[in-house]
């Protein structure tokens, strides 16, 4: 057992307060990536979850963060449990609303939330144990070390002696807050790193009301909107009177920028919309596909005016170089397209604001609709439903912003609602992206220089620290950004998701010309970073390894089958190492993924249904993104409008099987909703080289195959 | 507006909409049988897909005329207890990430169970074309083995 240093104190940790009949609440504070002297300045001090435990023994734990599908309304909860030390079937999760008075940050992003919270929860968890334990010692007139506790008691140890944490919660509030907790030794673990169900599952199962979309308040109207058709349009004039025809609608409103409609139902409120007769007019360039492919093509043969890295002399390698290969990597746009399609309630009425649907910024949706209506934001309160995907496209808070404008301008509860179609031509998209590597060869046939040119629709082309860096002597990367009225925004494991395909791919070609075999290749650059370090090196390069021979000895590597081939990559990204092999066949000139292996070190697994599950989606939501789906643009308006052009991948082509290991540790966690998803497209396609000798450089690989 | 009497979780329900409605938003706005989803509105993704006496149909794009005397199942029927071999299945194989996608895939595989109480991969490639965005198809084709394995007393 270790002591772990708590620095808690009732001022800066835990708000105590005894609950009306009988119990306690603890509220207490976790807040990630916050200095450590922010948070301990009491003036700051918010709790943003509770723990409550009532005269009756009912545990009830308040999950924080918007569950967008990344199991932390599972998760979170089990690291509490887990240091009450109660019976996990008897804990009932609910998940906390958003209210700017009482908590603090509650975002989802960033694969961060166990890896920010992962100490501070058990802590908390601790502290309660501890003060149960002193409340029955009390009770008792007996030491507290002659306390244990399990499953919800605490019972003293020499007489057998037992109370529920139900019978000693009241007491409990007025203990005092122990200066030292003990966290559990991971060998203890009952909870933690085991299987645990998604809690959900059973209202998922018989269709309860879970959703953003699923609410039904007293009056509501149902919304549909007009928004403009292209990026380089606004509204300039609408007649709404045929859409007032419509039996069932009955409002039209609009605000600045769009035209909104109101309907008794979902469908009335579609056919009056789609009954407006609107005018558009042009606010800016109508911007096309084609261009931008033809400005990224010039831009990628320029230098960048300063380069992001540059390790030696990149050029002088190349140049003096006895082979150089260079290729050119492309990937598309790509929409989030979350399933469950853009929504938001919204109640505006009299200064105040009732917000109800799906956010993964639920801080920063309260600041834009507080000034968006110009009241305060002590007047707003944002509820937050489980959400039917995010992959980034509830990080910014448009639809919570334009559905409480509508519910201002009507004066009425809305649910507003966006179609596929209109999610397809307004999101924030993954920007395509285009990547020029060049690689030399020297004399003793080794890679030794390495030059990178990115460019991407607006923000940032290149990870330009990821591995070979570190590795290589010379090692320059460039990087462009082209900027555009068309929107672009993080998509799950952002830039990652195509720079993993474009680079490891590129060094299965380089393996590939020199001879080696892939995963020897890279074993031995991750030995030159660790033997002759060039520059900063940013991975642990024992942990990348160790995934790297954990999927070669799982996926049997070394052994050739006929007619099967296989394909791999490595990548670390969220702080989190993945290797992973693909087996495929060519089945009538189309790949077919038999199975794919992940080895996996994320740290300490919380909850291993929950953590295999995220990394078999990553690899079939990578795999699906780089077979099928790709957005383009002509004249500011997406070609693709619905899952019949923008395709999507179904069970026929997923694999058969995805194999996850993760390495046996108790470090920390790190991030895990998103690092299985880069390598996954190179992985595919490096299995498509070997079956076929065909190199994809461009995505999606369907079409390139034909497949 | 026009009035239909449909027969829904085995009890007739009557609502008063436009003719064109389609069954989904008959569910979800009029019956408040909200488990029903709405994903893409053109029968493509297959999150609305509800049972039609014992067939999957995509209740978005099927007009509430339509429908007559056929009986209509929706995910908030299928049992009464929640614990249909395909429910308990999805269940224990713990498919659901985000969650919002799985009442049509489980109304999916019902369906093809009906049809085929012992589906093959290819039995279930073919049936099951409804999208999982968060990409749990390894657990539901998992899921969909096991619920034939309970359905069949194993």
């Amino acid at each position: 057992m270790k002591q772990a240093p708590t620095n808690i104190s009732r001022r800066n940790f835990l708000k105590i307060t005894s609950l009306a009949g009988g119990g306690v609440l603890f509220g207490f504070e976790l807040l990630a990536n916050v200095a450590p002297e922010a948070a301990a300045n009491a003036a700051l001090f918010a709790p943003n979850a509770y723990l409550s435990i009532d005269a009756n023994g009912i545990i009830t734990l308040m999950a924080p963060n918007p569950e967008i599908g990344q199991g932390i309304k599972t998760s979170l909860p089990m690291l509490l449990a887990e240091e009450l030390d109660v019976d996990w079937n008897k804990v009932v999760i609910t998940q906390a609303a958003f209210d700017k008075e009482k908590y603090g940050n509650q975002s989802a992003g960033g694969s961060g939330a166990i890896k920010g919270r992962y100490e501070p929860i058990r802590k908390a968890g601790a502290v309660a144990r501890q003060m149960l334990i002193a409340a029955a010692a009390q009770t008792w007139g007996v030491p507290e070390a002659e306390c244990a506790t399990e499953n919800g008691f605490v019972i003293h140890k020499t007489s057998g002696k037992k109370l529920s944490y139900g019978e000693l919660s009241t007491k409990s509030a007025s203990m005092p807050v122990p200066e030292n907790v003990t966290l559990k030794d991971p060998k203890d673990f009952k909870i933690i790193g085991k299987r645990i169900k998604n809690i959900d599952n059973k209202n998922i199962l018989t269709g309860k009301p879970l959703f953003g979309i699923d609410t039904r308040r007293e009056g509501m109207l149902y919304c549909m909107v007009s928004r403009p058709p292209a990026f380089g349009k606004k509204l300039r004039s609408f007649d709404d009177t045929e859409a007032r025809k419509i039996p069932g609608v009955k409002n039209v409103v609009r605000t600045e920028t769009v035209v909104a409609v109101l309907a008794t139902n979902t469908w009335a409120a579609k056919k009056g919309r789609d009954a407006l007769k609107v005018e558009w007019e042009d606010a800016g360039k109508l911007e096309s596909t084609t261009e931008h492919i033809a400005a990224f093509k010039n831009l990628i043969q320029q230098k960048s005016e300063k380069p992001d890295r540059n390790d030696g002399d990149a050029e002088k390698a190349l140049a003096s170089a006895k082979k150089v290969l260079e290729s050119i990597y492309e990937v598309p746009v790509l929409s989030h397209a979350p399933m469950e399609p853009i929504n938001f309630f919204a109640d505006v009425r009299d200064g105040k604001a009732d917000l109800y649907g799906p956010t993964q910024v639920p801080g920063r949706a309260i600041t834009d609709v507080a000034k968006a209506l110009g009241i305060a934001e002590a007047n707003i309160t944002l509820g937050l439903p489980r959400q039917g995907g995010g992959f980034g496209r509830k990080l910014r808070s448009d639809n919570v912003v334009e559905a409480a404008l509508i519910s201002a301008a009507a004066k009425a509860p809305i649910q507003m609602l966006w179609t596929r179609e209109d999610d397809m031509q307004g999101d924030f998209y993954r920007p395509n992206s285009m990547f020029k590597y060049k690689a030399a060869i020297n004399n003793n046939n080794e890679l030794d220089g390495w030059h990178l040119t990115a460019v991407a629709l607006g923000g940032r082309p290149a990870a330009v620290d990821n591995f070979p860096a570190g590795a290589l002597a010379n090692y320059r990367v460039d990087g462009h950004s082209l900027q555009s009225n068309i929107q672009t925004g993080p998509w799950r494991a952002p830039t990652h998701n195509a720079v993993g395909f474009a680079e490891q791919s590129f060094l299965d070609e380089i393996a590939h010309e020199l001879k080696k075999d892939p995963i020897d290749f890279r074993l031995e650059l991750l030995e030159r970073a660790k033997n002759n370090a060039a520059g900063k090196v940013n991975y642990d390069i024992e942990k990348f390894k160790g995934v790297i021979n954990q999927v070669r000895q799982m996926s049997n590597w070394d052994k050739k089958t006929p007619g099967r081939f296989k394909g791999f990559a490595a990548y670390y990204s969220f702080s989190t190492y993945v290797a992973e092999v693909a087996e495929i066949s060519i089945v009538n000139g189309k790949p077919k993924v038999h199975k794919v292996y992940a080895a996996v070190n994320c740290g300490q697994v919380v909850n291993l249904s929950g953590a295999e599950n995220q990394v078999q989606g990553a690899i079939v939501d990578g795999l699906a993104h780089a077979w099928y789906t790709e957005l383009t643009f002509d004249k500011g308006t997406v070609q693709q409008k619905n899952f019949n052009t923008y395709k999507m991948m179904r069970i026929q082509d997923a694999p058969l099987d995805v194999e996850v290991q993760f390495v046996a540790t108790n470090d920390k966690p790190t991030g895990l909703g998103e690092p299985a998803l880069p390598p996954i497209a190179a992985v595919v396609c490096n299995a498509i080289f070997a079956a076929t000798g065909k190199r994809i450089r461009k995505l999606p690989f369907g079409k390139e195959l034909n497949a | 507006m026009a009035s239909y009497t449909i027969t829904v979780n085995n009890q007739k329900r009557t609502v008063d909409v436009l003719p064109d409605t389609p069954l989904l938003w008959v569910l979800r706005d009029e019956l408040n049988l909200v488990g029903t989803k709405f994903g893409c509105g053109i029968a493509q993704c297959g999150a609305c897909t509800v049972l039609m006496n014992d067939n999957a149909i995509r209740s978005c794009s099927y007009p509430v005329s339509a429908v007559g005397t056929n009986k209509i199942t929706t995910i908030e029927g299928l049992s009464e207890n929640g614990d249909h071999p395909v429910q308990q299945a999805w269940d224990e194989m713990d498919v659901a990430q985000c969650g919002y996608c799985q009442s049509g895939q489980v109304m999916a595989a019902t369906a093809l169970l009906k049809r085929k109480p012992n589906p093959t991969d290819e039995d279930i490639n073919a049936a099951m074309s409804n999208i999982c965005r968060c990409g749990t198809y390894v657990r539901i084709r998992k899921a969909v083995h096991l619920a034939a394995e309970k359905a069949a007393g194993k």
